[in-house]
């Protein structure tokens, strides 16, 4: 969507609703500020919003101090993804403050710093700089406007004939600083209404911008959940079921209290708590707990046979996700000849009218695996409880600890901290390690920080979903598209949850996103995406891309496979396929003329490609591959191309590309959790590997020039990698790998 | 058993058998060194002790004692490491969680290897994982430290 001609105008007194004070300690100026519900209309239209709610005092986005400080309240989580620099880049660019003057602090849990979209206080689905352009933008206009108004009654001139400048008001050749007028700017009257800069005058917007947080990440004082220390804290560490779903039968705390700094053994809803006066007395404490397990409702599970019973399913009809023309007499033929898994050069021959290809693709569970485990600290006051953690989920979690507790939702004040990672993780629909941590807390009479192992993380559930994708297609007698038909096999991550209303019709969005919705299907005229929705009880979670992590490697890898049977360039027939979709194409094409594709790549690799739309960014990769002797796939060079409309911070861009990219290639050559007996059989970095330094290629980003409204970067690098590396896999060895990680049979 | 770290005495009794990261974290408060993996797979618990790269998740307090550990805290009194200035002019971090581990992995090879090769980076930091692939920025901060160090 692009922005309207003249954004420029917020008017305040119908848009928003807004407050400020004098309530800083020496003095100061407070902005809050409140965009009621439906922005996403408010941004881009003119419609009056519903009646804003009011807003508590806490309610700030902006304080500017006396001593010329300016500190920024992020609505949202700092994740290693940069909204710590690019929230406070929108509030200056209207702001016009002293970057080196900028703070920036996590906002407390509290409805008004609620998601502009989804409500909740959140960070998730790459959505933090469209939820905020316009919102942390009008913070700094308003700002600005009042400091203005205070400097023009300080001189008697009309605020219209004074401008800023990095901090300063200037009027001739008075200067004042922003500081010194923040007491008076906070006694004014609002503004009716606010001007926001028009695009073509930013001059913060776009500009390659370093973090704001690096001081504190190298020096090791970054506060994470982790780190948090208060007088008198206990740790614990909590033995769960080897099952999912099971229970305490009976457990035998006696050796676990004798080891020394024991202090806590006892039973919560999730298994046994041990609390000590630090890490080591509770691990060493859980090490010697006996507990006896109840089996959980599945223990069996036995994750290699539900793949293949995945693949029984996808024999079968599901429901419809999208379905276009008459696919089932399209894909009727007399000679079909399904690929196999063995397929090898050289290509099929080019294409008899009407010969249906068909192919299925799998992906396993994945675990995140942040680096910083799980962690909540909880501490119990006089008037309810205070909690620490790194969250992507702020309001529900602060609802669930009430729940625990039996308070008040306001009754609980949750800090945010640093988040050592989170790629939707730290995202809960249950807010597991939040409520254990209360529970834990429920059961000891001092502070407590409640810390996961790393193997507690890679056993602990909440995975990317297993997912088998069925595909068939059918080219017309000139290699073009005609009828394509997937029928996708994978577990509902949105049922059960608070965000079961978003499935329609038995289709959850989050499991065809990026297949229902893509290009390439909407090409073929006779189309059909369906979904078998199944549920073997392993819980499952939003992972970095979601569905998308899937979807973009089955219907990529089968675009190229069927570039290949119509003895195409990969190239060619991606932009023929897509010859509706410009934006899209323009994308893959910046990628592929960068990558010099169509020049002989250097000896002994081969590339491959893939483009993809996510979260409202479309992004294309150029995988350039090699085998070495021992068989392993080496990833040597990725050029990559993105369109994410308005780009805030391009250092930021770059950086979500190179890190979306080793997120997705961990995925794409190691990334596999295996359930056998209904237990998880890998534990730690030794059987799930991640990828290492040595390991990353060399990644090329390019950021295409936009003004069109911004879409999301922390997600969008992901999901290409895979197909690109399988479609380079093909092109250097004839073999095609449709099963993640990515393995040749006979290695 | 007396610890000698970033310069400081500390007399601490802690059990036999408790490693030096958990010594570091939860009884002196030096938390800038980091849990990740507990078994020395992940890097992120890096400290030097008598200027060599010791994974303290699973190295002894008690093993250590009366050498010089280093952690993160002690790198410098300013933040102003040729690798930390190297880390901020390429906008190395991201999550940060690892980075503790990745710069004294650094600052222990480039005390090594004053002109460290790419082969040598990549054998210096294959042990320290990176979730959100900060890699490329790491390898390139690696080669201007030392050139920061070398015009020191």
């Amino acid at each position: 969507m692009r922005l309207p001609a003249d954004s420029s105008r917020t008017d305040l007194s119908r848009r928003a609703f807004l407050k400020r004070s004098a309530m800083v300690a020496g003095g100061g100026l407070v902005v809050g500020f409140f965009v009621p519900p439906g922005l996403r209309r408010l941004v881009f239209a003119q419609e009056s919003p519903a009646a804003a709610p009011a807003m508590p005092p806490a309610n700030a986005f902006l304080r500017i101090g006396s001593d010329e400080s300016v500190t920024i309240l992020l609505a949202h989580s700092e994740m290693g993804q940069g909204v710590w620099t690019t929230l406070p880049m929108l509030v200056n660019e209207e702001l016009d403050a002293d970057w080196s003057r900028f703070r920036v602090e996590h906002a407390p849990a509290a409805g008004a710093y609620g998601h502009t979209f989804f409500k909740i206080q959140m960070t998730g689905g790459s959505t933090t700089t469209s939820s905020e352009l316009d919102r942390y933008r009008q913070v700094g206009a308003v700002a600005r406007s009042l400091l203005l108004a205070a400097a023009g009654a300080r001189w008697g001139v009309a605020p219209d004939g004074c401008r800023t400048e990095n901090g300063f008001v200037v009027c001739g050749a008075r200067r004042a600083s922003y500081g010194s007028l923040a007491e008076a700017a906070a006694k004014l009257p609002l503004p009716a209404s606010v001007s926001l800069k028009r695009p073509e005058d930013w001059k913060v917007i776009g500009k390659p911008t370093r973090r704001l947080d690096m001081p504190e990440k190298i020096t090791g004082r970054a506060q994470f959940g982790i780190d948090v220390r208060l007088p008198g804290l206990l740790t614990a560490v909590v033995a769960r079921p080897p099952t999912f779903g099971g229970k305490v039968r009976r457990f035998d705390a006696a050796a676990a209290k004798a080891v020394p700094g024991v202090r806590a053994v006892f039973e919560i809803p999730s298994g046994v708590a041990v609390a000590g006066e630090h890490f080591w007395a509770a691990k060493r404490g859980r090490d010697a707990l006996e507990v006896e397990w109840e089996p959980g409702p599945h223990p069996d599970t036995d994750s290699g046979q539900l793949r293949e019973s995945y693949r029984e399913q996808a024999q079968t009809a599901g429901a419809e996700a999208k379905s276009a023309g008459d696919v089932a007499r399209a894909l009727v033929a007399p000679d079909a000849t399904p690929l196999t898994s063995q397929s090898t050069r050289p290509p099929l021959p080019p294409l008899t009218p009407l010969l249906p290809l068909i192919a299925e693709y799998a992906v396993p569970y994945l675990a995140h695996a942040p680096m910083e485990p799980l962690n909540c600290t909880v501490r119990r006051t006089a008037q309810g409880c205070e909690v620490w953690t790194g969250t992507q989920f702020q309001t529900v979690d602060q609802h669930r600890v009430a729940e625990v507790f039996g308070l008040e939702t306001a009754q609980v004040v949750l800090h945010t901290t640093f988040l050592g990672g989170g790629f939707g993780r730290r995202a809960n629909i249950a807010s597991d390690f939040v409520v254990e941590a209360a529970h834990v807390a429920k059961g000891v009479d001092r502070p407590v920080k409640l810390i996961w192992t790393r193997e507690d993380d890679i056993r602990g559930g909440y995975y990317r979903p297993m997912a088998v994708h069925r595909l068939e297609a059918v080219l017309d007698g000139q290699g073009g598209p005609l009828g394509w038909r997937q029928r996708i096999v994978t577990q509902s991550i949105l049922a059960g949850s608070p965000f079961a209303t978003f499935i329609q019709n038995g289709i959850d969005p989050t499991a065809v996103e990026g297949a229902a919705d893509s290009p390439y299907v909407a090409a073929f005229p006779h189309h059909r995406v369906e979904l078998h929705a199944v549920d073997p009880g392993v819980p499952v979670l939003w992972w970095r891309s979601v569905g998308h992590s899937h979807t973009a490697f089955a219907v990529e890898s089968f675009v190229d496979e069927l570039a290949h049977a119509a003895g195409r360039d990969p190239l060619e027939f991606r932009r023929v396929l897509l010859a509706r979709a410009p934006r899209v194409r323009a994308v893959l094409e910046l990628a592929a003329g960068k990558a010099g594709w169509g020049s002989p790549p250097p000896k002994g690799r081969a590339r491959g490609l893939a483009v993809h739309e996510s979260f409202g960014s479309i992004v294309a990769q150029v995988a350039e591959v090699a085998v070495d002797p021992e068989r392993r796939i080496r990833v040597h060079r990725v050029v990559c191309a993105i369109d994410c409309g308005i780009c805030v911070n391009p250092l930021g861009v770059r950086a979500q590309m190179e890190s979306g990219i080793a997120f997705g290639l961990t995925a794409a050559l190691y990334g596999e959790l295996t359930l056998r007996e209904g237990r998880v059989v890998e534990s730690n970095f030794h059987d799930y590997r991640i990828l290492r330094l040595p390991e990353m290629p060399q990644v090329e980003v390019h950021i295409v020039e936009s003004r069109e409204k911004p879409g999301g970067a922390g997600e969008p690098g992901t999901p290409p990698i895979a197909p690109a590396v399988a479609n380079a896999v093909f092109a250097l060895t004839g073999e095609r790998l449709r099963e993640l990680p990515l393995r040749f049979a006979d290695s | 058993m007396r610890l000698l770290v970033n310069g400081q005495k500390h007399d601490v009794a802690v059990p036999g058998d408790m490693p030096l990261l958990w010594v570091l974290r939860d009884v002196l408060g030096l938390t800038g060194t980091k849990y990740g993996c507990g078994m020395a797979q992940c890097g992120a618990c890096t400290v030097l002790v008598d200027g060599s790269p010791v994974r303290s998740c699973v190295r002894r307090a008690a093993t250590v004692a009366g050498r010089a550990v280093t952690t993160i805290e002690g790198l410098s009194p300013r933040g102003d490491h040729p690798v930390q200035r190297a880390w901020t002019e390429l906008d190395v971090v991201q999550c940060g969680y690892c980075q503790s581990g990745q710069i004294m992995a650094a600052v222990a090879l480039l005390e090594a290897k004053p002109k460290p090769s790419d082969a040598d980076i990549d054998a210096a930091l294959a042990g320290n994982i990176c979730r959100c692939g900060t890699y490329q920025r790491i390898r390139g901060a690696v080669h201007r430290a030392a050139e920061l160090m070398e015009g020191a």
